[in-house]
């Protein structure tokens, strides 16, 4: 029991910071985009708009997934700590030079392009670095001899499987991003912007898809089991077809633009939580699973009954910003 | 050594934490001093005090985001380079780990709505009310990091049996014996801190030869702060180091060189150790001082280090560190009731040149204070990562790439170091307090 609401509390919390995730890392790319070409009035704005009063929540979404993870299932932490120290400082410090540079470009004196620069790059380096996370928990890139631990990076570079998950993360990335500005452009009544992102929605769109046939494709040679899993629960990924669909019929001819970004939400949610279904019990193949290396029941009943006086908290106070933010037309139009 | 996991591990973890702690400390401390100016400047409609909050406010925000980012960096490198130890704490002390990250989501969440709405509500009372929520979430942070460290040094709240942890007890783990004096100590050092920090620059200016009464306000609003705040220090400081005499008692010990058990004990200053002797020269010894330090009676017991088997001896260096957190606690202290007295008797005047820089001074030296005070009691735990039950040895990762990963976050901690101090001038000098009191941006 404590388990599945465990598991369930971070995926959904892993899932959050996907959406939100990639808003803020796809606009950090357009947002340099725009300047290099010039664009800066039209989608600078809208973005800056949205960006400055959130990004610091984004954040600690994933700090929330790392500290729930170690606190409802220990052993992941030593697993994942041991093999994962270079990739995961790489991650870390591009982590780092992105909020603290965009912190600099925004309420720091000057605009600079080196900032900028590296605010955008970084948005699109940070998904791929995370994803590959995703890719080793599918088993076969961790060695495991008496609590020794070591990642094969040898294997990972060469194989196939983790190049397509890391495509297919920026490629998300770029589609979610431009998707929700794309709305967000229209709730601001911003005609440049709003054009601009619609394209590059529809120019996005196709390439996830492709992408994602593509990972089902080398996960059948790469983890079987999964794989087998994954086509028993075939349902929740023909689901996610048609939100996608649905939303770029609505992208396409310009209508809805809130229910086609709620479209795209669930194009990835009907995805990422197929995907993360059928890989239970596993957290990481094959070594943790959620039912052998849960925490114990004292500990994760008082972290369930923590996250709950949590939420209690945290719901009405990320109501409070989206009204005053995202969802005030006044505050995106710019005034 | 360049090829030794623990050692390596353990100075990749001194260098992020004592580059986040700066942050951090900053980051609790000046909340409340941002509040109490909106709160006086709405209540007396004194836009002086309005801009002095939106004035700290910028610097605090891009502080705290290079504290949200070393934080980030913490949070995933103690399980990168300590993961047998992490794997234990997330059994033991997850709760408030796992608590700290709401207390985050709190902070931010009302930063970013209180940096965007200084003229959204008609009522300013409505924004100020912002403020609370920051101040509680950055607090409340501080609070639950503290407790866990509390709970390394003393660990209690579950059972070993044959290398598994049973019987887990998250409250009794959370709420263990250190954690009343070493959060009391933390939250009032932050503030302390926060409150030098803002005092020094107001001095930094009138030295400079401002004299808009604007920095006056700001001085003698920073200046109270500090007063109440050095006094707090000194209090629970001292319960701090009660707690050691009958929790830690050979931490206190190595800081104190205290080698003998022995009533009516010598307080040492200074000095400098002979260790095979164990004979120290040239230190200010206080008669019974150490006695009163650790348990209030002159002629009480104090715990010597001899007591104690000599690998469990923690490093001796944390003497230095101990004995300068506590001169410059004191100095700290008597500066802010020197201000005081100036300023209460008007004989004296309270903007003399060399108590301006004595205030200017003290920021860096509370700083500085802070991390001593880490070091004492990090490097005070030594061997242990839990004391007595896991030590630093054997928790460390058993990666070869430690070294590679040192550099790599040092250059990254020297360009931030760097970079910090450069974006905070140029935001403040391009926009001055005389260009925004005369532009009127500001309005109640
Ligand atoms: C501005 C900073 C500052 C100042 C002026 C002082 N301290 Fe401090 N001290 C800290 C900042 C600090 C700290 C950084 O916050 C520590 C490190 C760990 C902790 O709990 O607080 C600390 C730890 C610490 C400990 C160790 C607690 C432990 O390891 O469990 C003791 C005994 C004291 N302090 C005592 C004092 C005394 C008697 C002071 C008298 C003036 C004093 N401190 C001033
Ligand atoms: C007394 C010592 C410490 C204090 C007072 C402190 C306080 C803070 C503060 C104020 C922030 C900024 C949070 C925000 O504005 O959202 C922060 C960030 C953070 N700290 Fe520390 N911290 C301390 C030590 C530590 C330690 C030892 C850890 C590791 C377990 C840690 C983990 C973090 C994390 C993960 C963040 C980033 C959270 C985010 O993304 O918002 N802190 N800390
Ligand atoms: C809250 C502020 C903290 C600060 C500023 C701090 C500071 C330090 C410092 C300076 C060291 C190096 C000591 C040495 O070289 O011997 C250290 C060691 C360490 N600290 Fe802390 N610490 C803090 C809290 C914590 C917390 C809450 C944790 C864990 C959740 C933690 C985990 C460690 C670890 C794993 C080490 C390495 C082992 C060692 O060398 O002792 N620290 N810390």
């Amino acid at each position: 029991m404590i388990e599945t609401i465990g598991i369930s509390i971070l995926w959904v919390f892993l899932y959050g910071y996907l959406i939100i995730g990639s808003i803020d890392f796809g606009a950090g790319f357009y947002s340099y985009y725009a300047k290099v070409t010039n664009k800066k009035h039209t989608i600078r704005q809208v973005i800056d708009r949205y960006l400055s009063p959130v990004w610091e929540v984004t954040n600690v979404f994933l700090v929330f997934f790392m500290i729930g993870l170690v606190g409802f299932f220990p052993a992941s932490a030593f697993y994942f700590g041991t093999a994962l120290l270079v990739p995961g400082s790489i991650a870390l410090v591009l982590l780092a030079i992105r909020g603290s540079f965009y912190a600099f470009a925004n309420y720091g004196a000057r605009e600079s392009n080196v900032y900028l620069f590296l605010y955008g790059i970084t948005g699109l380096l940070i998904p791929a670095a995370l994803s590959t996370v995703l890719t080793i928990s599918e088993g076969g890139f961790i060695t495991v001899d008496d609590s020794n631990v070591q990642l094969l990076l040898g294997e990972l570079f060469v194989s196939p499987y983790s190049w397509i998950v890391v495509m297919l993360a920026i490629v998300s990335v770029l589609f979610i991003s431009a998707s929700f500005l794309t709305y967000y452009a229209n709730v601001a009544k911003d005609k440049d912007a709003f054009e601009l992102m619609r394209k590059f929605s529809l120019i996005w769109g196709g390439p996830t898809i492709f992408l994602s046939f593509l990972v089902f494709l080398t996960l059948s040679t790469h983890n079987p089991e999964h794989f087998q899993a994954m086509v028993e629960e075939g349902w929740l990924f023909v689901l996610s077809l048609l939100a996608f669909l649905a939303a770029i019929l609505c992208i396409y001819k310009r209508k809805f633009m809130g229910i086609a970004f709620l479209l795209v939400c669930f194009q990835y949610g009907f995805a990422f939580f197929g995907y993360g279904y059928t890989h239970l019990p596993y957290i990481l193949y094959p070594h943790i699973t959620i039912y052998e290396n849960v925490t114990s029941p004292e500990m994760g009943i008082s972290l369930i009954l923590a996250f709950l006086a949590g939420l209690l908290l945290l719901v009405p106070s990320l109501f409070l910003l989206m009204r005053l933010f995202i969802f005030n037309a006044e505050y995106a139009r710019g005034r | 050594m360049i090829d030794d996991p623990v050692v390596l591990s353990r100075l990749l973890t001194f260098v992020t934490l004592a580059f986040h702690i700066v942050m951090a400390t900053i980051g609790v401390g000046l909340p409340i001093f941002i509040s109490i100016a909106e709160l006086v400047g709405i209540k007396k409609k004194d836009p002086h005090y309005i801009l002095l909050a939106r004035r700290w406010t910028r610097g605090y925000t891009i502080l705290v985001a290079v504290g949200v980012v070393t934080g980030t960096i913490i949070g995933f490198q103690l399980s990168l380079l300590w993961p047998s130890f992490m794997q234990a704490a997330g059994h033991v002390i997850s709760l408030p780990l796992f608590m700290e990250t709401f207390a985050f989501f709190f902070e931010a969440i009302f930063l970013g709505i209180y940096l965007y709405t200084w003229e959204r509500f008609k009522n300013p009372i409505y924004h100020w009310l912002l403020s609370i929520p920051i101040i509680i979430g950055s607090s409340a942070s501080a609070f639950f990091i503290t407790s866990v460290n509390a709970f390394m040094n003393t660990p209690q709240g579950f059972d070993l049996a044959e290398g598994t942890i049973m019987n887990v007890q998250p409250l009794v783990a959370m709420f263990n014996p250190a954690m009343p004096s070493k959060v009391s100590h933390v939250l009032t050092t932050a503030y302390l801190t926060g409150a030098f920090l803002l005092a020094a620059i107001a001095a930094f200016h009138i030295l400079r030869g401002k004299t808009h009464i604007y920095y006056k306000k700001a001085l003698h609003l920073a200046m109270i702060g500090c007063f109440v705040f050095s006094i707090a220090t000194i209090i629970n400081g001292d319960i701090g180091g009660k707690f050691l005499a009958v929790y830690q008692p050979e931490k206190l010990a190595a800081a104190e060189w205290h080698f003998e058990t022995e009533d009516r004990a010598t307080l040492l200053l200074g000095g400098i150790l002979d260790p095979d002797e164990q004979e120290v020269k040239f230190g200010i010894r206080i008669p019974y001082a150490l006695s009163i330090l650790a348990f209030n009676r002159p002629t009480a017991e104090v715990i010597g280090l001899n007591d104690f088997p000599e690998e469990l001896w923690p490093p001796l260096y944390i003497h230095y560190f101990f004995n300068l957190m506590i001169t410059i606690g004191m100095f700290l202290a008597a500066v802010a009731f020197a201000y005081l007295v100036f300023y209460y008797f008007n004989r004296f005047n309270s903007l003399n040149k060399w108590l301006l820089r004595a205030i200017i001074i003290c920021a860096p030296l509370s700083i500085l204070s802070i991390e001593f005070g880490w070091i004492m009691t990090e490097a005070g735990r030594q061997p242990w990562i839990l004391r007595g039950y896991l030590t630093v040895a054997e928790a460390a990762t058993t990666s070869e790439h430690v070294f590679e990963m040192l550099l790599l976050f040092s250059s990254l901690y020297l360009a931030l170091a760097i970079l910090l101090p450069i974006i905070l001038i140029r935001l403040f000098k391009k926009k001055t307090v005389e260009s925004e009191i005369e532009n009127q941006n500001i309005i109640l």
